[in-house]
């Protein structure tokens, strides 16, 4: 089946006060996998509801390869959807949980025994087909709620949040195996995360939300590197805010560095905060005599993380800075000692607090 | 040694507090003598006061223990005689006949016979069902929509529902016999026929109507619990974007599921009905209840047969049911740890 493309346009969706979904644009193209990623409450899973049938729209439209299918039920949708909490059918087995939209669909009873068998080794847990949910641990239950939305060869995949439930190391090797499937079958996903590590290392494109509507949507790497706002640059791996001054319409002056502006640029004058990711934040050592300097900072922890220590700095005026350092250099920087900060000469985004 | 240490610890445990031997030993004096085979060695062996008196501190806590199993025993007997009593009683008039000093179980044979018996039996059981069904076409979709839809109102609902535990059942008859007075003012028209039928005296339709509302606060109470063991708007969810329809998912999904709840329902409410006697007897019909209390006054054993029967017969689809729904309740618990 060739994938479908899936848009959605301008919805709104309001709780009495709360503004669950306000104006959100989102486009997938055919066989994309879009994480949908935002802080806890921004709307992630009405939109997906919204998609899957669930919920209606106040305003606004969900297309599917270009035909509108907002007045369409849940029923005649034809996706797949995996939800946060488990969801199988208690009184059926894996098997059976698997084979129930086709039942539905009229298919005969061999070959529906043999797709369910296909789908359950497909997710990797063939041989599994006779169990009850109850028999599964979170992760096999999971597996068997994927490969029942995908049994009835959805044109679009729904996930909601389908890792959160498990602890650390299932849900990393499950994270793999979804992404593996997804790309063998070439299905066009939404992928609905509030976990910024998942969504960079599953997604095609990921989709940032904030108070129900998108802010960016864009490659991971882009998405890290070129952050178009600065919530997504906060929201998206790890971000030092550090004071600074506009110096000119295009460069801030930041612990004694000036560096070009990238994004909104306050007129000269302004008191702004630069956005620095740890990567980009050098480290001298500095005598412990040395004159004040407001880039001199006193060393608080380094945290090994391999290839890389991660040492956080407390500067005169209480700012926390985290520097990444390549780990042969760390034990320049002794917990106590005093450091001073040297930002890599790159263009950062600035906010005015 | 390792023994008195053993004893160390249990008076620890009786009370540290209480300064050692002086406070334990009164304490143990009268069980301790109940083992003094076990308690003499000790003292031989390592002689002593303290060490003895340790001994008995143990010996007070087996005295306790042994106190709560006499008092067990006791309470147990009591409530054993207090139930079984009159069955047993029962059963032993029915089968025993003092004049003639011999066994037989004729009563039970009589039984079969006995005129208005199968009548009144299948009366009730058809009344029974009639009841089921019609609780459940009322309460099912209702609780499931609340479940669904409208959180909120489940307690309004609830203390609708529990309303019957407080009217008394003379009184809804009342109510009931005077709206049904309603009716025959005017012969021939379709309200007078209805009225008719309602109290047709070989299945009295307006029976389950009342004893529906009588049901209620069990039904619904057995219908909750069962809903609570499950996730009911994700089960719906799932299998409404599987593709299927309302029909459908009522019943391959919430029947399925509600299975245990619906079974503890429909026991209540059978029993319920089997042994209902008050609005039946008031209305004038004669199921079975009504049936063992008129026929009873005359003829000996025969009635306390019955009563025995439809006892053992409640009591066996009591058993067939806790074990049908206890195995499914199981599987939905095993299946949230
Ligand atoms: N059924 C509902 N009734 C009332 N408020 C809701 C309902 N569903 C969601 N909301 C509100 O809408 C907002 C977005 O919710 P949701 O889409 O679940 O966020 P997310 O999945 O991103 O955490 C939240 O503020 C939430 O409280
Ligand atoms: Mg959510």
């Amino acid at each position: 089946m060739p994938a479908a493309g899936l848009e959605l346009s301008a919805l709104r969706r309001c709780y009495g006060a709360v503004r669950a979904l306000d104006g959100l644009e989102l486009a997938l193209a055919p066989g994309e996998l879009v994480a949908l990623l935002g802080p806890s409450g921004c709307g992630k899973t009405t939109a997906l509801r919204i998609v899957a049938g669930f919920e209606r729209p106040d305003a606004g439209a969900v297309r599917l390869d270009g035909a509108d299918i907002t007045p369409l039920s849940a029923a005649k949708r034809d996706m797949g959807m995996v939800f946060q909490s488990y969801s199988l059918f208690p009184h059926l087995t894996a098997a059976q949980n698997v084979a129930f939209g086709l039942r539905l669909r009229k298919t005969a009873a061999p070959a529906r025994a043999a797709r369910a068998e296909e789908l359950l080794e497909l997710v990797g847990i063939g041989g599994h087909g006779a169990r009850y949910p109850h028999q599964l641990s979170g992760g096999q239950q999971q597996r068997v709620a994927l490969a029942r939305a995908l049994a009835i060869r959805p044109k679009v995949l729904l996930l909601d949040e389908p890792l959160s439930a498990l602890d650390a190391q299932v849900r990393l090797q499950l994270r793999d195996e979804i992404r593996r499937v997804q790309l063998d079958l070439g299905i066009t996903t939404l992928f609905v995360t509030h976990d910024q590590e998942e969504a960079l290392s599953i997604a095609d494109r990921v989709a940032v939300m904030r108070s129900g509507r998108l802010e960016q949507c864009a490659a991971p790497a882009q998405l890290y590197q070129r952050p178009a706002t600065a919530f997504v640059a906060q929201f998206v791996g790890t971000m030092n805010r550090v004071r600074g001054t506009m110096v000119d319409t295009d460069l801030v002056e930041v612990a004694g560095h000036r560096l070009p502006v990238d994004g909104e640029r306050p007129v000269p004058g302004t008191k702004v905060e630069v956005l620095l990711r740890p990567e980009a934040v050098g480290l001298e050592a500095v005598p412990a005599r040395a004159a004040a300097d407001p880039a001199v900072g006193t060393v608080r922890t380094a945290t090994f993380l391999g290839a890389i220590t991660r040492i956080a700095v407390v500067l005169e005026d209480g700012t926390q800075v985290k520097a990444d350092l390549p780990s042969h250099r760390a034990s320049e920087f002794p917990a106590a000692g005093r450091a001073r900060l040297v930002p890599a000469a790159r263009p950062v985004l600035v906010i005015e607090p | 040694m390792a023994r008195l240490v053993t004893g160390e610890v249990a008076e620890d445990r009786g009370g540290p507090e209480g300064g050692g031997p002086e406070g334990a030993a009164p304490e143990g004096g009268g069980p301790d003598r109940a083992m003094p085979e076990i308690a003499a060695p000790d003292r031989a062996a390592s002689p002593g006061r303290a060490v003895g008196a340790r001994w008995s501190a143990r010996g007070g806590v087996t005295g306790r223990l042994s106190r709560v199993r006499w008092w067990r025993a006791a309470i147990l007997g009591v409530v054993g005689i207090y139930l079984l009593g009159p069955l047993v009683s029962a059963l032993w008039f029915t089968v025993y006949n003092p004049r003639l000093r011999e066994f037989s179980l004729a009563p039970y044979g009589q039984l079969f016979g006995a005129s208005g018996f199968p009548a009144s039996v299948r009366m009730t059981f058809l009344l029974a069902l009639t009841t089921i069904a019609l609780e459940f076409a009322l309460l099912v979709p209702a609780m499931v929509a609340i479940r669904l839809r409208l959180p909120r109102l489940r307690g309004v609902v609830e203390s609708i529902a529990m309303v019957p535990l407080v009217v008394s059942p003379v009184a809804l008859t009342a109510g009931v016999s005077s709206v049904l007075g309603w009716g025959l003012n005017d012969q021939g028209s379709w309200i007078f026929r209805l009225d008719a039928d309602l109290q047709s005296q070989s299945f009295p339709l307006i029976l389950p109507f009342v004893y529906a509302i009588l049901a209620l606060p069990f039904a619904f109470r057995a219908l909750d619990a069962g809903l609570r063991a499950v996730d009911l708007k994700i089960l719906v969810e799932a299998s409404r974007g599987l593709g299927a329809s309302w029909p459908i998912v009522l019943w391959r999904v919430l029947l399925p599921n509600l299975r245990a709840g619906m079974l503890s329902g429909a026991v209540l409410t059978l029993a319920l009905v089997f042994g209902e006697y008050t609005v039946a007897s008031i209305l004038g019909f004669v199921p079975f209840a009504v049936w063992i209390v008129q026929d009873g006054q005359g003829s000996g054993q025969l009635p306390i047969a019955v009563s025995l029967l439809s006892l053992l017969l409640s009591w066996a689809v009591l058993f067939l049911v806790s074990f049908l729904g206890g195995r499914r309740a199981a599987a939905v618990t095993d299946r949230s740890s």
